[in-house]
């Protein structure tokens, strides 16, 4: 086989990526996977496969913002090589990469799961609110209206109980 | 509670499940996090033996699972965590780990919780058979008596947060091992395997990430953690193994139509062999242990029970092999011993 990119040299780096959902394979010879960025001696990094998938493509002239984590001093090439975060702060310091990464990865951006019962009430609030949302769009788009209405009012609930507790607070 | 004990039976959830032996466990984990604590890998041993600290002393105290073995990684054995790793317990990861890190495991070993492995806090639940609901149901339950007394790492927009952004939201892993001969000797798994992965859910090997597939055994799981409730997670991989269930049902039936002679003399030479070998490897006796269970589900072996061919797939893996002969052994010794506990279980039942 053929490297895509030179078309001249045989494929020897078989990549598989996931780009917007949809698997595609990408077969390069190790002069130009390497130009693309992949280091095909070095260990494989988990994370520059995954990065692979935000599908914005990285030019190599593009400078690369080099940034650490004040709470726990993770850079970014520490990110990159580990593939794992340092620290709860990183996802804020690292989000540029991170938001892509997570999107490609997962079902939308927004937790509509389980909430520890000590968090906020404002925190809450908005994930049970979200997972509303969501469940008023399916609703809508099996055009199950009795259902979306039903799920509208129970919104508007959760938005009134918010606003009741601010404005407690507020007089408090 | 000491790992001895672990090897007088295998785990409550190897117990044959009523009327499916095609999925064999199921399994749901969650990933958790200390908010104040940078995650296991970056946080250094110092900040992870605190952790580690102030874990056991909660574990001292949990409703949700008495009698726990509490055991800190440091101190145990080599092979003791051989064995732990091969029954399920803890992660290959985790069996590399040492001081700073932490292990709790309920009696029956249902619940079993890894601390400073990928995250501070790894929960899985087993059970028998197809049954994600009581999983999710009994790993709740700890989850949130843990949340009383630990302040987790949470956003409201991303949910739990763990060290890889490949488990935010849920941190929620829902698995099922399943045993799908039928489809394997119909040449039918590999599309099966292309088709699921492109509706969120992986197919991995019998030991979890990044394993081969060993005696027609496979374990399918949720690959996206974020976006969805855990219950609809759960709800929706219910539904995809109970298609799979009824394609391997279909794909035996077509076998037993159109070469049912072959289908019995597999299972009979599976047996045959078995009983008689002298030498057997972990790999020939998991796949022979496959032929086997093919056998006694569709009717062909009437002699041997379920529960003997469980508790052989725990026992003849080398680290066990190795606690029962109280030595350790070499690869060419394991596979006679290997025989040896197979002919006796099988022909004795004992």
């Amino acid at each position: 086989m053929l490297c895509e990119s030179c078309q001249g040299k045989e494929a020897k780096v078989h990549l598989t990526q996931v780009v917007d959902g949809a698997v595609k394979k990408v077969h390069l010879c190790e002069a130009c996977a390497a130009e693309s960025g992949f280091d095909t001696h070095g260990p494989v990094s988990i994370t520059d496969i995954l990065l692979g998938m935000g599908g914005e493509k990285t030019s190599s002239v593009m400078p690369v913002r080099e940034s650490t984590c004040p709470q726990c001093k993770m850079r970014r090439a520490d990110f990159k090589k580990l593939g794992r975060l340092g620290c709860v702060k990183c996802y804020e310091v690292f989000s540029d990469e991170l938001v892509p990464l997570i999107k490609a990865m997962h079902r939308g951006e927004q937790h509509v799961g389980k909430i520890p019962a000590c968090e906020s009430l404002r925190a809450q609030v908005s994930v049970e609110i979200a997972a509303l949302q969501k469940a008023l769009s399916q609703a809508i788009s099996t055009e199950n209206y009795e259902e979306a209405a039903r799920i509208r009012d129970r919104i508007e609930e959760w938005r009134e109980k918010m606003t009741l507790k601010k404005e407690a607070s507020r007089e408090s | 509670m000491k790992v001895e004990e672990f090897l007088k039976r295998p785990g409550s959830w190897l117990v044959p499940a009523e009327d499916n032996s095609i999925a064999i466990s199921s399994r749901i984990r969650l990933a958790r996090n200390f908010r104040e604590f940078p995650f296991p890998d970056w946080a250094g041993e110092e900040k992870c033996v605190r952790i580690w600290e102030e874990l056991k002393s909660i574990f001292k105290d949990m409703k949700s699972f008495p009698d726990p073995l509490v055991t800190g990684m440091g101190t145990l054995k080599k092979l003791d965590k051989k064995i732990l790793f091969e029954r399920h317990l803890i992660s290959r990861e985790h069996e590399n780990k040492g001081k700073g890190s932490g292990l709790v495991v309920r009696f029956d070993e249902s619940i079993a919780i890894m601390i400073n492995e990928e995250d501070h806090l790894r929960i899985q639940a087993l059970r028998p058979g197809l049954d994600l609901k009581s999983a999710w149901r009994s790993i709740d339950a700890v989850d949130t008596e843990l949340e009383q007394k630990i302040r987790y790492a949470f956003s409201p927009s991303l949910g739990y947060l763990t060290a890889c952004p490949s488990n935010v939201g849920t941190g929620m892993r829902a698995s099922v091992m399943v045993h799908i001969p039928g489809l394997v000797l119909m040449d039918e798994v590999n599309p099966i395997i292309k088709g699921m992965g492109k509706i969120g859910i992986a197919v991995r090997g019998l030991w979890g990430e990044g394993t081969e597939a060993s005696g027609n055994m496979f374990q399918v799981s949720n690959q996206i953690t974020l976006g969805d409730k855990e219950e609809d997670m759960i709800a929706h991989l219910k539904q995809i193994i109970l298609e799979l269930i009824e394609h391997e049902r279909n794909a035996r039936s077509r076998l037993m139509e159109k070469k049912p002679m072959m289908v019995q003399d597999h299972v009979g030479r599976a047996y045959g062999i078995l009983t008689h070998a002298h030498v057997l490897s972990s790999q020939e006796t998991l796949n022979l242990l496959s032929s086997l269970r093919l056998g006694v589900d569709m009717g062909i072996l009437k002699t041997v029970d379920l529960s003997v061919i469980n508790e052989l797939l725990i026992l003849t893996q080398p680290g066990h092999l190795q606690k029962l002969e109280g030595r350790r052994l070499k690869a060419d010794e394991r596979d006679q011993v290997r025989a040896q506990l197979v002919r006796m279980k099988l022909l004795n039942g004992k």
